[in-house]
Protein backbone atom coordinates (compact mmCIF):
# COMPACT_ATOMS: atom_id res chain seq x y z
CA UNK A 1 0.00 0.00 0.00
CA UNK A 2 1.17 3.19 -0.96
CA UNK A 3 2.09 6.43 1.31
CA UNK A 4 1.10 9.83 0.79
CA UNK A 5 2.65 12.81 2.47
CA UNK A 6 1.91 15.92 3.11
CA UNK A 7 2.89 18.21 -0.79
CA UNK A 8 2.32 15.06 -2.79
CA UNK A 9 0.48 14.81 -5.76
CA UNK A 10 -2.11 12.08 -5.23
CA UNK A 11 -5.93 11.06 -7.10
CA UNK A 12 -8.89 10.89 -5.13
CA UNK A 13 -12.42 8.84 -5.45
CA UNK A 14 -15.69 10.34 -4.47
CA UNK A 15 -19.42 8.90 -5.25
CA UNK A 16 -21.07 12.19 -6.33
CA UNK A 17 -24.74 9.84 -6.52
CA UNK A 18 -25.40 6.03 -5.57
CA UNK A 19 -27.38 4.19 -7.98
CA UNK A 20 -30.76 5.37 -6.39
CA UNK A 21 -30.04 9.26 -7.14
CA UNK A 22 -29.33 9.36 -10.34
CA UNK A 23 -31.60 11.24 -13.24
CA UNK A 24 -34.72 10.03 -14.69
CA UNK A 25 -33.33 9.63 -18.01
CA UNK A 26 -30.38 7.85 -17.61
CA UNK A 27 -29.80 4.52 -19.49
CA UNK A 28 -30.28 1.22 -17.07
CA UNK A 29 -27.03 -0.46 -16.91
CA UNK A 30 -25.96 3.43 -16.31
CA UNK A 31 -28.33 3.77 -13.65
CA UNK A 32 -27.19 0.40 -11.93
CA UNK A 33 -23.52 2.39 -11.19
CA UNK A 34 -22.73 5.23 -9.29
CA UNK A 35 -21.51 8.72 -10.36
CA UNK A 36 -18.19 8.52 -9.96
CA UNK A 37 -15.64 11.40 -9.40
CA UNK A 38 -11.54 11.26 -9.98
CA UNK A 39 -9.69 14.48 -9.41
CA UNK A 40 -6.04 15.52 -8.82
CA UNK A 41 -4.13 17.91 -6.44
CA UNK A 42 -1.90 18.39 -3.39
CA UNK A 43 -2.49 16.27 -0.39
CA UNK A 44 -2.90 18.39 2.75
CA UNK A 45 -2.60 16.32 5.55
CA UNK A 46 0.74 15.18 7.39
CA UNK A 47 0.63 11.38 5.59
CA UNK A 48 -1.95 9.45 4.35
CA UNK A 49 -2.42 5.60 2.82
CA UNK A 50 -4.39 4.22 -0.08
CA UNK A 51 -8.25 3.71 0.62
CA UNK A 52 -8.25 6.18 3.60
CA UNK A 53 -9.84 9.72 3.26
CA UNK A 54 -7.98 12.97 2.64
CA UNK A 55 -8.08 16.46 2.03
CA UNK A 56 -6.37 17.79 -0.98
CA UNK A 57 -5.75 21.26 -3.04
CA UNK A 58 -6.38 21.05 -6.74
CA UNK A 59 -4.60 23.68 -8.65
CA UNK A 60 -7.36 25.81 -8.74
CA UNK A 61 -6.63 26.50 -5.19
CA UNK A 62 -10.39 24.81 -4.03
CA UNK A 63 -9.75 22.06 -0.88
CA UNK A 64 -11.93 18.46 -1.82
CA UNK A 65 -12.55 15.69 0.31
CA UNK A 66 -12.41 11.86 -1.16
CA UNK A 67 -10.67 8.81 -0.81
CA UNK A 68 -6.73 8.00 -1.57
CA UNK A 69 -6.64 6.13 -4.55
CA UNK A 70 -3.20 6.67 -6.49
CA UNK A 71 -0.23 8.86 -5.30
CA UNK A 72 1.64 10.83 -8.41
CA UNK A 73 -0.83 8.56 -10.34
CA UNK A 74 1.10 7.92 -14.22
CA UNK A 75 -0.32 8.78 -17.47
CA UNK A 76 -0.79 5.62 -18.90
CA UNK A 77 -2.23 6.53 -22.40
CA UNK A 78 0.25 6.39 -25.31
CA UNK A 79 0.39 5.69 -29.65
CA UNK A 80 -0.75 1.66 -28.85
CA UNK A 81 0.10 -0.48 -31.22
CA UNK A 82 1.10 -0.04 -34.79
CA UNK A 83 -2.38 -0.67 -36.78
CA UNK A 84 -0.92 -2.91 -39.89
CA UNK A 85 -4.45 -1.88 -41.45
CA UNK A 86 -3.27 1.37 -41.45
CA UNK A 87 0.16 1.08 -42.00
CA UNK A 88 -0.33 -0.07 -45.83
CA UNK A 89 -2.52 2.81 -46.51
CA UNK A 90 0.64 5.62 -47.13
CA UNK A 91 2.62 3.74 -50.09
CA UNK A 92 -0.74 2.17 -51.61
CA UNK A 93 -2.06 5.86 -52.14
CA UNK A 94 1.51 6.80 -53.34
CA UNK A 95 1.42 4.07 -55.69
CA UNK A 96 -1.83 5.27 -56.65
CA UNK A 97 -0.63 8.41 -57.89
CA UNK A 98 2.26 7.29 -59.44
CA UNK A 99 -0.11 5.19 -62.01
CA UNK A 100 -0.08 5.98 -65.61
CA UNK A 101 -3.14 7.54 -66.61
CA UNK A 102 -4.12 10.39 -64.35
CA UNK A 103 -6.67 12.70 -65.82
CA UNK B 1 -28.35 24.40 4.32
CA UNK B 2 -29.06 24.42 0.56
CA UNK B 3 -30.59 21.32 -0.78
CA UNK B 4 -27.68 19.75 -3.13
CA UNK B 5 -30.22 16.39 -4.43
CA UNK B 6 -30.10 16.13 -8.22
CA UNK B 7 -33.27 17.35 -7.83
CA UNK B 8 -33.14 19.96 -6.36
CA UNK B 9 -29.94 21.37 -8.87
CA UNK B 10 -32.01 21.36 -11.46
CA UNK B 11 -34.82 23.18 -9.93
CA UNK B 12 -31.89 25.89 -9.55
CA UNK B 13 -30.23 25.78 -12.80
CA UNK B 14 -31.70 28.73 -14.42
CA UNK B 15 -31.21 30.60 -11.47
CA UNK B 16 -27.31 29.35 -11.40
CA UNK B 17 -26.74 30.03 -15.29
CA UNK B 18 -28.21 33.45 -14.95
CA UNK B 19 -25.38 34.29 -12.52
CA UNK B 20 -22.46 32.43 -13.96
CA UNK B 21 -22.96 33.87 -17.33
CA UNK B 22 -24.39 37.19 -16.40
CA UNK B 23 -26.57 37.13 -19.14
CA UNK B 24 -30.24 37.78 -18.75
CA UNK B 25 -32.04 35.38 -21.16
CA UNK B 26 -35.24 36.68 -19.87
CA UNK B 27 -34.92 39.86 -21.77
CA UNK B 28 -34.77 38.63 -25.70
CA UNK B 29 -37.92 35.92 -24.83
CA UNK B 30 -41.16 36.65 -26.92
CA UNK B 31 -43.66 34.58 -25.57
CA UNK B 32 -43.11 30.96 -24.75
CA UNK B 33 -40.49 29.95 -27.26
CA UNK B 34 -39.87 32.92 -29.83
CA UNK B 35 -36.60 34.79 -28.95
CA UNK B 36 -34.97 37.48 -30.49
CA UNK B 37 -31.66 35.75 -31.51
CA UNK B 38 -29.84 38.49 -33.37
CA UNK B 39 -30.52 41.00 -30.30
CA UNK B 40 -29.15 38.37 -28.23
CA UNK B 41 -26.09 37.94 -30.46
CA UNK B 42 -25.23 41.09 -30.82
CA UNK B 43 -25.58 41.86 -27.00
CA UNK B 44 -22.36 40.50 -26.76
CA UNK B 45 -21.63 43.35 -27.31
CA UNK B 46 -18.08 42.95 -29.30
CA UNK B 47 -17.94 43.38 -32.91
CA UNK B 48 -15.90 41.14 -35.45
CA UNK B 49 -13.05 43.35 -35.26
CA UNK B 50 -13.02 43.83 -31.72
CA UNK B 51 -12.92 39.66 -31.48
CA UNK B 52 -9.86 39.64 -33.67
CA UNK B 53 -8.51 42.18 -31.50
CA UNK B 54 -9.13 40.32 -28.15
CA UNK B 55 -8.13 36.84 -29.97
CA UNK B 56 -5.08 38.56 -31.26
CA UNK B 57 -4.04 39.50 -27.11
CA UNK B 58 -3.62 35.85 -26.23
CA UNK B 59 -2.10 34.44 -29.64
CA UNK B 60 -5.85 32.83 -31.36
CA UNK B 61 -6.43 33.21 -35.14
CA UNK B 62 -4.92 33.54 -38.02
CA UNK B 63 -3.93 30.41 -38.87
CA UNK B 64 -2.28 29.53 -41.72
CA UNK B 65 -4.26 28.12 -44.80
CA UNK B 66 -2.77 25.59 -46.24
CA UNK B 67 -3.73 23.58 -50.36
CA UNK B 68 -3.37 20.18 -50.25
CA UNK B 69 -2.05 19.65 -53.74
CA UNK B 70 -1.46 15.99 -53.11
CA UNK B 71 -4.81 15.25 -52.42
CA UNK B 72 -6.19 17.26 -54.67
CA UNK B 73 -4.23 14.90 -57.19
CA UNK B 74 -5.44 12.41 -55.21
CA UNK B 75 -9.00 13.41 -56.29
CA UNK B 76 -8.43 13.97 -59.39
CA UNK B 77 -7.34 11.12 -60.41
CA UNK B 78 -10.29 9.47 -58.76
CA UNK B 79 -13.04 11.78 -60.29
CA UNK B 80 -14.27 12.29 -64.10
CA UNK B 81 -12.43 14.02 -66.46
CA UNK B 82 -12.42 17.91 -65.60
CA UNK B 83 -13.65 16.97 -61.59
CA UNK B 84 -11.95 17.36 -58.75
CA UNK B 85 -12.02 20.77 -56.87
CA UNK B 86 -8.84 22.03 -54.99
CA UNK B 87 -8.62 21.26 -51.42
CA UNK B 88 -7.49 24.18 -48.98
CA UNK B 89 -7.44 23.01 -44.78
CA UNK B 90 -6.80 25.95 -42.44
CA UNK B 91 -4.67 24.32 -39.94
CA UNK B 92 -6.46 25.14 -36.49
CA UNK B 93 -3.93 23.03 -34.50
CA UNK B 94 -1.98 25.99 -35.11
CA UNK B 95 -4.08 27.70 -32.44
CA UNK B 96 -2.53 27.95 -29.05
CA UNK B 97 -4.06 25.13 -27.01
CA UNK B 98 -4.20 22.97 -30.73
CA UNK B 99 -7.80 23.63 -31.82
CA UNK B 100 -10.21 25.80 -33.28
CA UNK B 101 -11.27 26.07 -29.82
CA UNK B 102 -8.91 28.62 -28.85
CA UNK B 103 -10.91 30.75 -30.38
CA UNK B 104 -14.32 29.81 -28.61
CA UNK B 105 -12.56 29.86 -25.45
CA UNK B 106 -10.89 33.23 -26.21
CA UNK B 107 -13.95 35.52 -25.68
CA UNK B 108 -15.75 33.92 -23.20
CA UNK B 109 -12.42 34.28 -20.77
CA UNK B 110 -11.78 38.07 -21.48
CA UNK B 111 -15.70 38.21 -20.97
CA UNK B 112 -15.06 36.73 -17.57
CA UNK B 113 -12.14 38.55 -17.23
CA UNK B 114 -14.04 41.98 -17.53
CA UNK B 115 -16.61 41.11 -15.17
CA UNK B 116 -14.59 40.31 -12.94
CA UNK B 117 -15.61 36.76 -11.78
CA UNK B 118 -12.45 35.25 -10.28
CA UNK B 119 -12.10 31.60 -12.35
CA UNK B 120 -13.94 30.14 -15.12
CA UNK B 121 -15.60 26.62 -15.68
CA UNK B 122 -16.16 24.29 -18.60
CA UNK B 123 -17.95 21.07 -18.84
CA UNK B 124 -16.64 19.61 -21.79
CA UNK B 125 -14.47 16.22 -22.20
CA UNK B 126 -13.14 17.90 -25.61
CA UNK B 127 -10.03 20.27 -26.80
CA UNK B 128 -12.52 22.79 -25.36
CA UNK B 129 -11.44 22.50 -21.72
CA UNK B 130 -8.01 22.12 -22.71
CA UNK B 131 -8.57 25.84 -24.99
CA UNK B 132 -10.26 27.45 -21.78
CA UNK B 133 -7.89 26.14 -19.81
CA UNK B 134 -5.07 27.92 -21.85
CA UNK B 135 -6.62 30.94 -22.58
CA UNK B 136 -7.74 31.48 -19.07
CA UNK B 137 -3.53 30.77 -18.21
CA UNK B 138 -2.96 33.86 -20.09
CA UNK B 139 -5.20 36.14 -18.91
CA UNK B 140 -4.01 34.93 -15.35
CA UNK B 141 -7.44 33.72 -14.20
CA UNK B 142 -8.21 30.11 -12.52
CA UNK B 143 -9.60 27.25 -14.59
CA UNK B 144 -11.70 24.43 -13.71
CA UNK B 145 -12.60 21.69 -16.30
CA UNK B 146 -15.27 18.75 -15.95
CA UNK B 147 -15.15 16.13 -17.56
CA UNK B 148 -17.20 12.78 -18.30
CA UNK B 149 -14.00 10.04 -18.98
CA UNK B 150 -14.58 6.49 -17.27
CA UNK B 151 -17.29 3.59 -18.02
CA UNK B 152 -18.14 1.88 -14.40
CA UNK B 153 -14.56 -0.10 -14.64
CA UNK B 154 -12.41 2.82 -14.31
CA UNK B 155 -11.11 2.62 -18.43
CA UNK B 156 -11.23 5.67 -20.13
CA UNK B 157 -11.00 6.53 -23.86
CA UNK B 158 -7.21 7.31 -24.68
CA UNK B 159 -8.15 10.46 -26.18
CA UNK B 160 -9.93 11.94 -23.61
CA UNK B 161 -7.27 10.97 -21.18
CA UNK B 162 -5.09 12.64 -23.24
CA UNK B 163 -7.36 16.07 -23.01
CA UNK B 164 -7.70 15.71 -19.72
CA UNK B 165 -3.63 15.32 -19.21
CA UNK B 166 -3.31 18.23 -21.49
CA UNK B 167 -5.86 20.81 -19.09
CA UNK B 168 -3.63 19.79 -16.23
CA UNK B 169 -0.70 21.21 -17.97
CA UNK B 170 -2.06 24.48 -18.23
CA UNK B 171 -2.89 24.17 -14.76
CA UNK B 172 -6.69 23.45 -14.21
CA UNK B 173 -8.65 21.54 -11.90
CA UNK B 174 -9.31 18.36 -14.01
CA UNK B 175 -12.63 17.01 -12.03
CA UNK B 176 -13.12 13.39 -13.98
CA UNK B 177 -16.71 11.86 -13.93
CA UNK B 178 -17.82 8.68 -15.12
CA UNK B 179 -20.67 8.07 -17.53
CA UNK B 180 -23.91 9.90 -17.48
CA UNK B 181 -25.61 13.01 -18.08
CA UNK B 182 -25.50 14.11 -14.43
CA UNK B 183 -22.22 15.47 -15.55
CA UNK B 184 -24.33 18.41 -15.73
CA UNK B 185 -25.47 18.71 -12.00
CA UNK B 186 -21.16 18.09 -10.81
CA UNK B 187 -21.04 21.01 -13.02
CA UNK B 188 -23.83 23.63 -11.88
CA UNK B 189 -22.41 22.81 -7.98
CA UNK B 190 -18.86 23.67 -8.75
CA UNK B 191 -20.97 27.01 -10.52
CA UNK B 192 -22.56 27.10 -7.17
CA UNK B 193 -20.06 26.42 -5.09
CA UNK B 194 -17.36 28.85 -6.40
CA UNK B 195 -19.03 31.85 -8.07
CA UNK B 196 -16.97 31.45 -11.49
CA UNK B 197 -17.92 32.42 -15.09
CA UNK B 198 -19.14 29.42 -16.90
CA UNK B 199 -17.11 29.38 -20.44
CA UNK B 200 -20.24 27.15 -21.65
CA UNK B 201 -19.93 26.16 -25.53
CA UNK B 202 -23.39 27.83 -26.67
CA UNK B 203 -22.96 31.60 -25.25
CA UNK B 204 -23.17 34.35 -27.67
CA UNK B 205 -19.15 34.81 -26.93
CA UNK B 206 -18.59 31.30 -27.65
CA UNK B 207 -20.15 31.69 -30.63
CA UNK B 208 -18.75 34.91 -31.59
CA UNK B 209 -15.56 33.82 -31.45
CA UNK B 210 -16.07 31.59 -34.16
CA UNK B 211 -16.65 34.01 -36.67
CA UNK B 212 -13.16 34.73 -36.77
CA UNK B 213 -12.94 31.80 -38.18
CA UNK B 214 -15.48 31.68 -40.90
CA UNK B 215 -13.87 35.15 -41.98
CA UNK B 216 -10.52 34.20 -42.28
CA UNK B 217 -11.48 31.66 -44.58
CA UNK B 218 -13.07 33.94 -47.02
CA UNK B 219 -11.28 36.85 -46.84
CA UNK B 220 -7.98 34.77 -47.07
CA UNK B 221 -9.35 32.82 -50.00
CA UNK B 222 -10.57 35.39 -52.07
CA UNK B 223 -7.30 37.51 -51.80
CA UNK B 224 -5.42 34.66 -53.06
CA UNK B 225 -7.38 33.18 -55.92
CA UNK B 226 -10.05 35.92 -56.15
CA UNK B 227 -13.00 34.50 -55.31
CA UNK B 228 -14.79 33.08 -52.17
CA UNK B 229 -14.93 29.21 -51.99
CA UNK B 230 -17.36 27.07 -53.72
CA UNK B 231 -17.81 24.93 -50.24
CA UNK B 232 -16.80 25.05 -46.49
CA UNK B 233 -17.19 21.95 -45.06
CA UNK B 234 -17.05 22.09 -40.87
CA UNK B 235 -16.82 19.36 -37.99
CA UNK B 236 -20.26 19.04 -36.86
CA UNK B 237 -21.41 17.92 -33.27
CA UNK B 238 -22.93 20.80 -30.89
CA UNK B 239 -23.29 23.58 -33.83
CA UNK B 240 -21.36 25.82 -32.74
CA UNK B 241 -18.52 25.36 -35.17
CA UNK B 242 -21.00 25.30 -37.71
CA UNK B 243 -22.71 28.37 -36.84
CA UNK B 244 -19.78 30.31 -36.13
CA UNK B 245 -18.41 29.93 -38.88
CA UNK B 246 -20.94 30.52 -41.24
CA UNK B 247 -21.50 33.70 -39.66
CA UNK B 248 -18.14 34.84 -40.49
CA UNK B 249 -18.53 33.83 -44.20
CA UNK B 250 -21.15 35.87 -44.33
CA UNK B 251 -19.90 38.80 -42.95
CA UNK B 252 -17.03 38.68 -45.00
CA UNK B 253 -19.33 38.56 -47.96
CA UNK B 254 -19.29 35.03 -48.72
CA UNK B 255 -22.87 34.87 -48.96
CA UNK B 256 -22.76 32.22 -52.01
CA UNK B 257 -20.43 29.74 -50.01
CA UNK B 258 -21.94 26.51 -49.24
CA UNK B 259 -22.10 25.70 -45.70
CA UNK B 260 -21.53 21.88 -45.44
CA UNK B 261 -21.71 20.04 -41.88
CA UNK B 262 -19.67 16.81 -41.32
CA UNK B 263 -20.19 14.17 -38.44
CA UNK B 264 -19.08 10.77 -38.13
CA UNK B 265 -22.02 8.32 -37.87
CA UNK B 266 -22.35 6.67 -34.53
CA UNK B 267 -26.08 6.06 -35.33
CA UNK B 268 -27.29 3.12 -32.84
CA UNK B 269 -24.67 4.18 -29.82
CA UNK B 270 -26.45 5.75 -26.85
CA UNK B 271 -24.29 8.81 -25.80
CA UNK B 272 -25.43 7.96 -21.95
CA UNK B 273 -25.00 4.38 -21.79
CA UNK B 274 -22.44 2.98 -19.77
CA UNK B 275 -21.64 -0.05 -21.90
CA UNK B 276 -21.60 2.13 -25.36
CA UNK B 277 -19.60 4.92 -24.40
CA UNK B 278 -15.97 2.59 -24.82
CA UNK B 279 -16.93 1.21 -27.99
CA UNK B 280 -17.01 4.61 -29.75
CA UNK B 281 -13.96 5.45 -30.87
CA UNK B 282 -14.61 9.51 -31.85
CA UNK B 283 -15.77 11.70 -28.68
CA UNK B 284 -16.74 14.52 -30.48
CA UNK B 285 -17.80 15.31 -34.12
CA UNK B 286 -20.56 12.69 -34.40
CA UNK B 287 -24.07 11.61 -34.91
CA UNK B 288 -24.56 11.47 -31.13
CA UNK B 289 -24.08 15.39 -30.43
CA UNK B 290 -24.94 16.62 -34.34
CA UNK B 291 -28.23 15.43 -34.96
CA UNK B 292 -30.14 16.03 -31.38
CA UNK B 293 -28.02 18.97 -31.41
CA UNK B 294 -29.50 20.46 -34.36
CA UNK B 295 -33.03 19.27 -34.32
CA UNK B 296 -33.49 20.83 -30.88
CA UNK B 297 -30.40 23.39 -29.89
CA UNK B 298 -31.66 24.46 -26.43
CA UNK B 299 -30.45 21.14 -24.56
CA UNK B 300 -27.38 23.05 -24.07
CA UNK B 301 -26.11 24.03 -20.52
CA UNK B 302 -27.30 27.60 -21.10
CA UNK B 303 -31.23 28.59 -21.35
CA UNK B 304 -30.54 29.65 -25.24
CA UNK B 305 -28.05 28.21 -27.26
CA UNK B 306 -26.11 30.44 -29.57
CA UNK B 307 -25.43 27.69 -31.82
CA UNK B 308 -28.55 27.27 -33.96
CA UNK B 309 -27.29 24.75 -37.14
CA UNK B 310 -30.51 24.53 -39.11
CA UNK B 311 -30.01 28.80 -39.35
CA UNK B 312 -27.03 28.04 -41.55
CA UNK B 313 -26.84 24.52 -42.55
CA UNK B 314 -27.01 24.10 -46.37
CA UNK B 315 -25.95 20.28 -46.30
CA UNK B 316 -25.34 17.82 -43.76
CA UNK B 317 -22.71 14.23 -44.15
CA UNK B 318 -22.17 11.49 -42.43
CA UNK B 319 -18.38 9.46 -42.62
CA UNK B 320 -17.35 6.36 -40.98
CA UNK B 321 -15.24 6.07 -38.07
CA UNK B 322 -12.82 3.55 -40.62
CA UNK B 323 -13.01 6.83 -43.46
CA UNK B 324 -11.82 9.32 -41.31
CA UNK B 325 -9.22 7.25 -39.33
CA UNK B 326 -8.15 6.60 -43.46
CA UNK B 327 -8.59 10.24 -44.31
CA UNK B 328 -6.07 11.13 -41.14
CA UNK B 329 -3.50 8.98 -42.71
CA UNK B 330 -4.05 10.39 -46.40
CA UNK B 331 -3.03 13.70 -44.62
CA UNK B 332 0.21 12.28 -42.75
CA UNK B 333 1.24 10.23 -45.66
CA UNK B 334 0.51 12.79 -48.75
CA UNK B 335 0.85 16.17 -47.03
CA UNK B 336 3.00 15.45 -44.14
CA UNK B 337 0.79 16.93 -41.74
CA UNK B 338 0.15 14.91 -39.13
CA UNK B 339 -3.30 15.64 -37.27
CA UNK B 340 -5.54 14.12 -34.87
CA UNK B 341 -8.26 11.82 -35.85
CA UNK B 342 -11.76 14.13 -35.23
CA UNK B 343 -10.29 17.14 -36.86
CA UNK B 344 -10.53 15.21 -39.98
CA UNK B 345 -14.11 14.70 -39.93
CA UNK B 346 -14.56 16.79 -42.82
CA UNK B 347 -11.68 16.23 -44.79
CA UNK B 348 -12.64 12.10 -44.87
CA UNK B 349 -15.94 13.59 -46.53
CA UNK B 350 -14.19 16.27 -48.65
CA UNK B 351 -12.01 13.60 -50.31
CA UNK B 352 -15.46 12.22 -51.49
CA UNK B 353 -17.54 15.76 -52.32
CA UNK B 354 -14.55 17.28 -54.12
CA UNK B 355 -14.58 14.63 -56.70
CA UNK B 356 -18.23 15.51 -57.76
CA UNK B 357 -17.10 19.31 -57.55
CA UNK B 358 -14.93 21.58 -61.05
CA UNK B 359 -11.67 21.84 -61.36
CA UNK B 360 -11.68 25.15 -60.43
CA UNK B 361 -13.89 24.96 -57.53
CA UNK B 362 -12.47 25.69 -54.57
CA UNK B 363 -13.40 23.33 -51.06
CA UNK B 364 -12.13 24.48 -47.69
CA UNK B 365 -11.95 21.80 -44.69
CA UNK B 366 -12.05 24.86 -42.33
CA UNK B 367 -10.10 22.82 -39.37
CA UNK B 368 -7.20 20.66 -38.02
CA UNK B 369 -6.83 19.45 -34.36
CA UNK B 370 -3.56 18.51 -32.76
CA UNK B 371 -2.56 15.23 -32.57
CA UNK B 372 -0.42 13.08 -29.54
CA UNK B 373 -0.39 10.38 -27.24
CA UNK B 374 -3.80 9.28 -26.97
CA UNK B 375 -5.04 11.64 -29.53
CA UNK B 376 -3.79 9.40 -32.73
CA UNK B 377 -5.28 6.65 -34.83
CA UNK B 378 -3.13 4.18 -33.42
CA UNK B 379 -4.03 4.84 -29.73
CA UNK B 380 -7.91 4.84 -30.81
CA UNK B 381 -7.84 1.84 -33.00
CA UNK B 382 -5.21 0.12 -29.98
CA UNK B 383 -7.76 1.08 -27.56
CA UNK B 384 -11.09 0.23 -29.98
CA UNK B 385 -9.50 -3.54 -30.42
CA UNK B 386 -9.12 -4.59 -26.28
CA UNK B 387 -12.73 -3.51 -26.37
CA UNK B 388 -13.61 -6.45 -29.15
CA UNK B 389 -14.27 -3.79 -32.19
CA UNK B 390 -13.18 -5.37 -35.42
CA UNK B 391 -10.68 -3.65 -37.49
CA UNK B 392 -10.50 -4.55 -40.97
CA UNK B 393 -10.14 -3.50 -44.27
CA UNK B 394 -12.78 -3.75 -46.13
CA UNK B 395 -15.99 -1.67 -47.76
CA UNK B 396 -16.63 0.84 -45.47
CA UNK B 397 -20.71 0.74 -45.82
CA UNK B 398 -20.25 -2.25 -43.51
CA UNK B 399 -18.77 -0.90 -40.68
CA UNK B 400 -21.24 -1.19 -37.77
CA UNK B 401 -20.81 1.51 -34.84
CA UNK B 402 -20.06 -0.02 -31.58
CA UNK B 403 -18.71 -3.62 -33.49
CA UNK B 404 -16.56 -2.79 -36.57
CA UNK B 405 -14.15 -0.10 -37.74
CA UNK B 406 -13.73 -0.56 -41.42
CA UNK B 407 -10.52 1.09 -43.35
CA UNK B 408 -11.16 1.28 -46.80
CA UNK B 409 -9.52 -0.76 -49.32
CA UNK B 410 -8.47 2.31 -51.04
CA UNK B 411 -9.32 5.53 -52.33
CA UNK B 412 -12.05 4.65 -54.28
CA UNK B 413 -14.27 3.06 -51.24
CA UNK B 414 -14.75 6.58 -49.79
CA UNK B 415 -18.13 8.31 -49.74
CA UNK B 416 -20.54 10.06 -47.52
CA UNK B 417 -23.95 10.39 -46.92
CA UNK B 418 -26.39 12.71 -47.16
CA UNK B 419 -28.69 13.66 -44.69
CA UNK B 420 -31.84 14.30 -45.31
CA UNK B 421 -32.65 18.27 -44.00
CA UNK B 422 -36.18 18.02 -44.26
CA UNK B 423 -35.87 14.93 -42.04
CA UNK B 424 -34.10 17.38 -39.54
CA UNK B 425 -36.55 20.03 -39.45
CA UNK B 426 -39.18 17.59 -38.96
CA UNK B 427 -37.57 16.31 -36.08
CA UNK B 428 -36.93 19.92 -34.67
CA UNK B 429 -40.45 20.71 -35.35
CA UNK B 430 -41.18 17.32 -33.48
CA UNK B 431 -39.03 18.38 -30.58
CA UNK B 432 -40.82 21.91 -30.55
CA UNK B 433 -44.38 19.98 -30.29
CA UNK B 434 -43.46 17.88 -27.11
CA UNK B 435 -42.94 21.19 -25.28
CA UNK B 436 -44.80 24.03 -26.76
CA UNK B 437 -47.99 21.97 -28.93
CA UNK B 438 -50.17 24.05 -31.52
CA UNK B 439 -51.63 26.28 -32.83
CA UNK B 440 -48.72 28.54 -33.35
CA UNK B 441 -49.20 32.67 -33.83
CA UNK B 442 -48.07 34.22 -36.76
CA UNK B 443 -45.26 35.84 -34.90
CA UNK B 444 -44.07 31.95 -34.00
CA UNK B 445 -44.27 30.91 -37.34
CA UNK B 446 -41.98 33.84 -38.62
CA UNK B 447 -39.32 32.31 -35.62
CA UNK B 448 -39.59 29.14 -37.12
CA UNK B 449 -38.91 30.56 -40.10
CA UNK B 450 -35.75 31.82 -39.14
CA UNK B 451 -34.73 28.75 -37.62
CA UNK B 452 -35.32 26.70 -39.81
CA UNK B 453 -33.54 28.92 -42.47
CA UNK B 454 -37.40 28.39 -44.83
CA UNK B 455 -40.64 30.27 -45.76
CA UNK B 456 -43.15 31.03 -43.33
CA UNK B 457 -45.49 28.93 -45.85
CA UNK B 458 -43.15 25.88 -46.01
CA UNK B 459 -43.26 26.11 -42.37
CA UNK B 460 -46.88 25.59 -42.72
CA UNK B 461 -46.55 22.77 -44.67
CA UNK B 462 -43.86 21.22 -42.73
CA UNK B 463 -46.23 21.45 -39.71
CA UNK B 464 -48.80 19.76 -41.22
CA UNK B 465 -46.95 16.77 -42.36
CA UNK B 466 -45.56 16.10 -38.32
CA UNK B 467 -49.50 16.12 -37.69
Amino acid sequence: MKIARQGDWVQIHRVILSPGERAEQVPEETKKVPLELRVKGWLLLDKASEGEEVVIKTPAGRELEGKLIAVNPPFMHGFGSPIPELLEVGSELRAYLEEEGSR
Amino acid sequence: MKDMSYAAMMDRRNEILKKAVGIDYEQFARGRFVFDYEAMMKKVGYTLEEIREIQKETDVGETPLWEMKNLTRLVRKLASPGKGARIFVKDEAANPSGSFKARRASVSVYRAQQQGYPGVVSATSGNYGAAVASQATKRNMKCIVVQEVFDSKGDGQPEILEKGRKCEAYGAEVLQLSVGPELFYTFLRVLEETGFFNASLYTPFGIAGVETLGYEVATEIKEREGKHPEKVLITHAGGGNLTGTARGLEKAGAKDTEVVGVSVDLTGLHSASDHDFNRKSFTTGHTGFGVPFTTWPDRADVPRNAARSLRYLDRYLTVTQGQVFYATEALAQLEGLERGPAGNTSLAAALALAQEMDQDEILVVQETEYTGAGKHPTAQLSFAQEKGIEVRRGDPHEEKPGESIIIPRGPEDLFYKEMDTERLRLSYLRSLQKQHPAPYSEEEIEFLAEELSVSPERVHELLEKVE
